[in-house]
């Protein structure tokens, strides 16, 4: 049995593969929690400045959603490299887990954003109306009754914006990222060490799964309907 | 006191102004319960939203207690809100909230109750709309005529002075409207609030309005007491919507008519007349034989009135129709 290892996994550093799944957790972590950030709030602007609704401003809205656009058209690849000098400005690298965090969040917020921008054009008109009925202000309207009757819709797409950031996370190893991705061009790829490229999408592989799972577990639990 | 002066609404739709509605001049008495009715499409929607300015007037003056609205703050006019509750076709309950949360909703909103103010509220409302059983489940776990009296209570919480319902029963099967429209006649006698009610069937106004206001193509065509207008309907359209709710297909009344002889009286009576056993004795009286070609014995709210088809043969036509009249009975020759 230990023979058949040493020859399947000869080339498998396990203390390299634990150092690599840590990094693609921290990646994907603290880019998923600033994509949330800062795509959270975007979403409920693109919504509430969107035709018909409560603070309609079809010029505020045209902005925001050109620049969506284009953060979201240009390939992630791409991406990585378009934000290197601004990412050296940002944190002093462009190198390592630290700075894949914001390209990531570059790809991760204006996808979230729309997701979010959806959830909330999804909760039906009348409950806007009811909760104006009541003299909520937009404020109210927001975190009283929009936020609470999207959530559902919101956490699905937390879900999905995690999983996107783990394959732009192993993306971002082209760089100098860090993480799986990393390990997998480095080792696998250009060293073609075929077992360490299938343990490392193994892994890849799990963790998108159990994303997954949590996310539809949460997504059931606050669904009320 | 709704005061409607000259209000209009028109939207804008590729630049061209489009009415929804005209001009309009009307009062609701404070403590009476209102009905709009109208197909859909006639404003009748528009007009109710323009009482708590969900739709912004394009024209005119609303005046609530001799304040008029349309001047208000967007601060003053939430501040107003609070004293309007509203009901939905649809009941536009938050999903996400349980039934207490959902009445707790407008409280909260508010800001100016404490914990233990809302509490107390919460758990008398739903006891007047017979849900305390139910004060922890969710909207999706209720019967639609659960959810309308979750929606009631919700518009009660803030203890307003006006009551909107904007086709409050129309998603509710016959039992249930009745026992919401009950509920809504109770709240009416018990709190004194006014109630504006539109609807697109005559009956429900029938059952619990004072007064009632026709609605045709963005105008109010005719408004009276609910019995001048159901009774005695003048316009096109409020006859449309009186002989719908009678359930009559008109094409065989027609050929009843065609059929029968002598002469064709419809009779109109309520009150304490429709309890007098009246034709009898007229018949005795004058002479004349009759039979009865249709009729409807109902109430109006808590009214009872009559209409009768009757077609009369032989003896003195004159005498019976005085005998008629002179028992406060509505005589109308049809022929």
């Amino acid at each position: 049995m230990e023979v058949l290892m040493e020859n399947l996994m000869g080339n498998v550093d396990w203390l390299e593969i634990g150092w690599a799944s840590w990094d693609t957790l921290v990646m994907v972590g603290l880019s998923l929690l600033f994509s949330v950030l800062i795509g959270l709030p975007v979403g409920v602007l693109l919504f509430l400045f969107g035709k018909r609704q409560l603070l309609e401003q079809p010029v505020a809205y045209a902005v925001l959603s050109f620049v969506v656009n284009v953060l979201r058209s240009v390939p992630f690849i791409i991406l990585l490299i378009v934000m290197i000098p601004f990412t050296v400005l940002l944190i002093g690298t462009s190198l390592g887990v630290a700075g894949a965090i914001p390209p990531l969040v570059a790809g991760g917020a204006p996808f979230f954003a729309r997701l979010v921008e959806t959830s909330l054009r999804e909760v039906d008109r009348g409950i806007i109306e009811a909760t104006q009925a009541m003299g909520a202000n937009v404020r109210q309207i927001i975190l009283g009754a929009l936020l609470p009757e999207a959530l559902p819709g919101i956490i699905a797409g937390i879900t999905v914006t995690a999983i996107t950031l783990v394959s732009y996370a192993a993306m971002s190893g082209v760089i100098g990222g860090g993480g799986l991705g990393d390990l997998a061009i480095r080792f696998g790829y250009q060293r073609f060490q075929t077992d360490v490229m299938v343990i490392t999408v193994a892994l890849l592989v799990i963790f998108v799964q159990v994303l997954q799972m949590v996310g539809d577990r949460l997504v059931l639990y606050f669904s009320r309907k | 006191m709704i005061v409607f002066d000259q209000v209009q609404k028109s939207y804008q739709v590729a630049g061209r102004a489009i009415p929804a509605l005209h001009p309009t001049s009307m009062t609701i008495e404070t403590g009476e319960v209102f009905g709009i009715v109208g197909h859909s499409g006639a404003g009748k929607s528009t007009l109710v939203r323009l009482i708590n300015l969900l739709e912004p007037a394009t024209g005119g003056r609303i005046l609530i207690d001799d304040e008029d609205i349309t001047r208000y703050s967007a601060a003053e006019l939430r501040a107003f809100r609070r004293k309007v509750g509203m009901i939905f076709q649809h009941f536009n309950l938050l999903s996400s909230k349980t039934v207490a949360d959902n009445v707790a909703f407008p409280m909260r909103l508010a800001g100016i109750y404490s914990k233990a103010d809302i509490r107390s509220r919460v758990e008398e409302l739903l006891a007047r709309v017979s849900l305390s059983d139910h004060a922890n489940k969710y909207p999706s776990q209720l019967s639609g005529g659960q959810k309308q009296r979750v929606g009631i209570a919700r518009a009660l919480a803030c203890r307003p002075t006006i009551l909107l319902c904007d086709e409050a029963t129309s998603a509710l099967d016959p039992q249930t409207t009745q026992s919401v429209l009950r509920l809504l006649g109770d709240i009416n006698k018990e709190l004194g609030l006014t109630i504006v009610l539109i609807t697109h069937e005559m009956d429900v106004v029938r059952r619990v309005c004072d007064r009632v206001a026709v609605m045709d193509a963005g105008r109010v065509v005719e408004m009276g007491s609910v019995s001048d207008v159901f009774l005695h309907p003048q316009h096109p359209t409020t006859r449309d919507f009186v002989f719908e709710s009678e359930n009559v297909d008109r094409d065989d009344l027609q050929q009843d008519l065609q059929k029968a002889e002598g002469r064709i009286l419809r009779l109109t009576f309520k009150g304490d007349a429709t309890y007098k056993p009246l034709l009898g004795g007229v018949a005795r009286e004058s002479g004349v034989d009759f039979s009865i070609l249709s009729g409807r014995i109902d109430h109006i709210k808590d009214t009872p009135y009559g209409q009768l088809t009757l077609s009369l043969v032989g003896g003195d036509l004159d005498i019976a129709m005085q005998a008629l009249q002179a028992a406060d009975v509505h005589v109308e020759v049809v022929r």
